[in-house]
């Protein structure tokens, strides 16, 4: 009976408790917490303060889907997420693939790719905004073709240069991922598509990309994953996503109404349907890849 | 069958938990209004006020070695009012807070993170004694107070001196009183290539942002806060005029509309800033500044208001010791320290007859007169609910008309008056 209740091997529940309450203290208790603030009316308040917090049903969902600023924040991240996914995968892709090749230089390139993701944001926006402002190196290349007003006081452009940005950013850990996919493809067969008179491109299409595909998934999840969690750089890059809320993200929405205005009910519901909007990419995603598989 | 902790089962043990929150009593707050013991402080993390609050500690603990106070910066965060907020949530707030913004005390407030000041027997009359009349602008609607005025920064108009003699204005008596002499001299100053901007106030969209632009201006013209009695004031023809001048400056490139890393005016980019004394010691070495009031419609006038950005203090409710927490309030706004504070920051104490106070400091420190006559003639926040709220919605509409020109600035500062009177109501 005892055997039944703990399983056949109650050893490993106790090696598996451990991650378990983990997981159960940082991620599904403050889920569950911020479902059950979404439905009522909520404040943050000091230990043994008591104040109504009365079930409000799906006011806040109310509140919040018709609230032009946060639909307009969906629709940015939905446009960050068109730029920067296929960038990122794409291009840390190929990269990798260079990277992975017998190139001089690979280490310093392979550093050099890496750098700014370990550097810290704060850090590397004061560059762009160097290279991007008005009378910044971009503008001076472009000369006349520079958009006006410039990329990140433009309407149009400001959701584009924060995905370049984070592209940029993020491309070494995504390009490491890859090489660490690129060891596990069998050299045997790219000797067989050369055997077989593949050029490098069809050599690339047929063995590198089918062979990585699990990495890709990954990639492509995880850049959805941050990508939709996108807040630093809206608040510095655009000076808290300007122009005219042009380039604000769902989390910095969250941050101003939950953290500064004192609203967390509010921002627990942009949460949750920021939660349900990455599991519904997500899906979709998955099943186009199996598709493709 | 194997065992498994179903992810169902997580969420709702998690729920029942969430459901389990806000209880609690407050019985210990009754002992801890008297009671007396050590204490802990939280200051900005500005090196002048750290050195004033480590003397002013030194000197307490040295006389009350049993009521021990501890000093230590505010705790680093995205914004100081995000980690107060924090630590009200978190029971962890320190008794005293010497970086109080007033525009915050709302939220801290409905938090239950404040204690009144009225709750002490001496609390009202020390309030008022000290401040005088403009304490009344700290009161919150229930008619208490739940922060000390403390120190004001009556934010005025610095210029570069070198730039403006570069674009031939008089360094002296430069000509800014007007909306129409501030709109040609910045013109002048930018067609010039003395500068590159005019000004630069940060065109962020962050809520406090709108008190170094449209507030100060508009301090000045109305003399009003941003409402008054629950109902905007700035739809009228003093908001417009503000908000008209800003939009000409901005739709002819002379205040900057991109972030900006650095500080404009000390770099030279901007030939002029509106801050507080507290930019003195900042520019001191940087920048040959001029200091003059804000420009009005019909010109700057002596007596003239102008914003206080005030920094305030406030006793926190998770506080065990309140009775030293309120002496050492008392001892730390007393005339003496409050004479260090303006010596060590040239910040000013919100005090009365500031000037009167300290001739020995301002006839030793000229530079500051000026700022204490201005100090008592500040216009503070508006305490009311949802103050944070009230700015932002403020500061969206600015920034999509004035600072972008999306939107006509007369419309946008009636939707936004119309937005604020609901929520304040």
């Amino acid at each position: 009976m005892k055997t039944r209740v703990l399983g056949r091997q109650p050893v490993g529940l106790l090696l598996s408790a451990p991650y378990a309450v983990f997981v159960a203290a940082v991620f599904a208790y403050p889920l569950g917490l911020a479902v059950w603030i979404s439905f009522h009316k909520y404040i943050f308040t000091a230990p043994g303060v008591s104040v109504p917090r009365p079930f409000v049903g799906l006011d806040n969902y109310t509140a919040v889907l018709t609230d032009p600023a946060v639909r307009r924040s969906f629709l940015n991240i939905l446009i960050f997420l068109l730029i920067n996914v296929p960038l990122t995968v794409g291009l840390s892709l190929l990269l990798a693939t260079a990277l992975n090749a017998a190139i001089p230089f690979r280490t310093f390139f392979r550093v050099s790719f890496y750098v700014p993701y370990v550097t810290a944001s704060v850090a590397v926006v004061g560059v762009w905004l160097f290279l991007f402002g008005s009378g910044g190196l971009v503008n001076q290349v472009l000369g006349g073709a520079a958009p006006d007003p410039s990329w990140l006081i433009n309407g149009i452009w400001a959701m584009p240069s924060i995905a370049f940005y984070v592209t940029w950013k993020q491309l070494g850990f995504f390009i490491l991922l890859y090489l660490a996919a690129l060891q596990n493809v069998p050299k045997e067969l790219y000797e067989s598509a050369a055997v077989d008179g593949a050029s490098r491109w069809r050599s690339f299409r047929s063995v590198t990309v089918p062979g990585v595909r699990p990495a890709t998934t990954l990639v492509t999840l995880l850049a959805i994953i941050t990508g939709a969690n996108l807040f630093t750089e809206p608040y510095l890059l655009t000076n808290g996503g300007g122009p005219s809320g042009k380039s604000a993200s769902p989390v910095l929405l969250m941050y101003q109404r939950g953290i500064e205005q004192g609203h967390p009910d509010i921002a627990s519901a942009i949460g949750v349907l920021l939660v349900v909007a990455v599991l519904l990419i997500a899906g979709v995603q998955r099943l186009l890849e199996r598709r493709q598989a | 069958m194997k065992p498994r902790i179903p992810l169902a089962s997580i969420v709702v043990l998690s729920l029942v938990l969430a459901s389990g929150c806000g209880g609690g009593d407050d019985s210990s707050a009754a002992g801890a209004a008297t009671a007396h013991g050590a204490i802990n402080v939280w200051l900005s993390n500005n090196a002048q006020e750290v050195a004033w609050g480590k003397q002013v500690v030194q000197a307490w603990n040295a006389a009350h070695p049993t009521e021990k106070v501890t000093a230590q910066e505010i705790p680093a965060g995205s914004t100081s009012e995000a980690v107060i907020s924090a630590s009200i949530t978190a029971g962890n707030a320190p008794c005293l807070i010497y970086n109080t913004s007033p525009a915050a005390v709302p939220n801290f407030q409905a938090q239950g993170g404040l204690v009144p000041l009225d709750d002490f027997a001496d609390g009202t009359s020390y309030v008022t004694a000290r401040s005088g009349e403009s304490a009344a602008q700290y009161k919150s609607p229930d008619g208490k107070f739940y922060q000390l005025p403390w120190k004001s920064n009556p934010v005025m108009l610095f210029y570069n001196k070198k730039e403006f003699a570069k674009a031939g204005l008089s360094t002296t008596a430069p000509p800014l009183g007007t909306y129409t002499d501030f709109l040609a001299t910045s013109q002048k100053l930018v067609s010039s290539g003395a500068a590159k901007y005019a000004i630069f106030p940060s065109p962020s969209s962050q809520f406090f942002q709108s008190w170094f632009d449209f507030y100060p201006m508009y301090a000045a013209e109305s003399g009003k806060q941003l409402v008054v009695d629950q109902k905007a004031t700035f739809d009228s023809d003093q908001g417009r005029a503000v908000s008209g001048l800003w939009q000409q400056l901005y739709a002819q490139n002379l205040a900057g509309k991109e972030a900006y890393t650095g500080d404009a005016f000390a770099d030279g980019t901007a030939a002029m800033a509106s801050a507080g004394p507290w930019a003195i010691a900042a520019y001191k070495n940087k920048v040959d500044w001029g200091v003059v009031s804000v420009p009005t419609q019909a010109g700057s006038a002596e007596g003239q208001s102008t914003f206080s950005d005030a920094k305030n203090v406030a006793l926190y409710t998770a506080c065990a010791n309140r009775g030293t927490a309120w002496d050492f309030l008392k001892f730390s706004t007393s005339k003496e320290q409050d004479g260090k504070l303006l010596e060590m920051t040239g910040q000013m104490p919100m005090r009365q007859n500031l000037a009167q106070e300290y001739p020995a400091y301002f006839t030793a420190n000229p530079a500051y007169k000026v700022f204490a006559a201005k100090a008592a003639h500040v216009v503070e926040v508006p305490n009311v609910p949802a103050s944070v709220e009230m700015w932002q919605a403020f500061r969206d509409s600015w920034s999509n008309s004035v600072i972008f020109g999306k939107e006509d600035p007369n419309k946008a500062l009636a939707d936004a008056s119309a937005k604020i009177n609901n929520l304040v109501k």
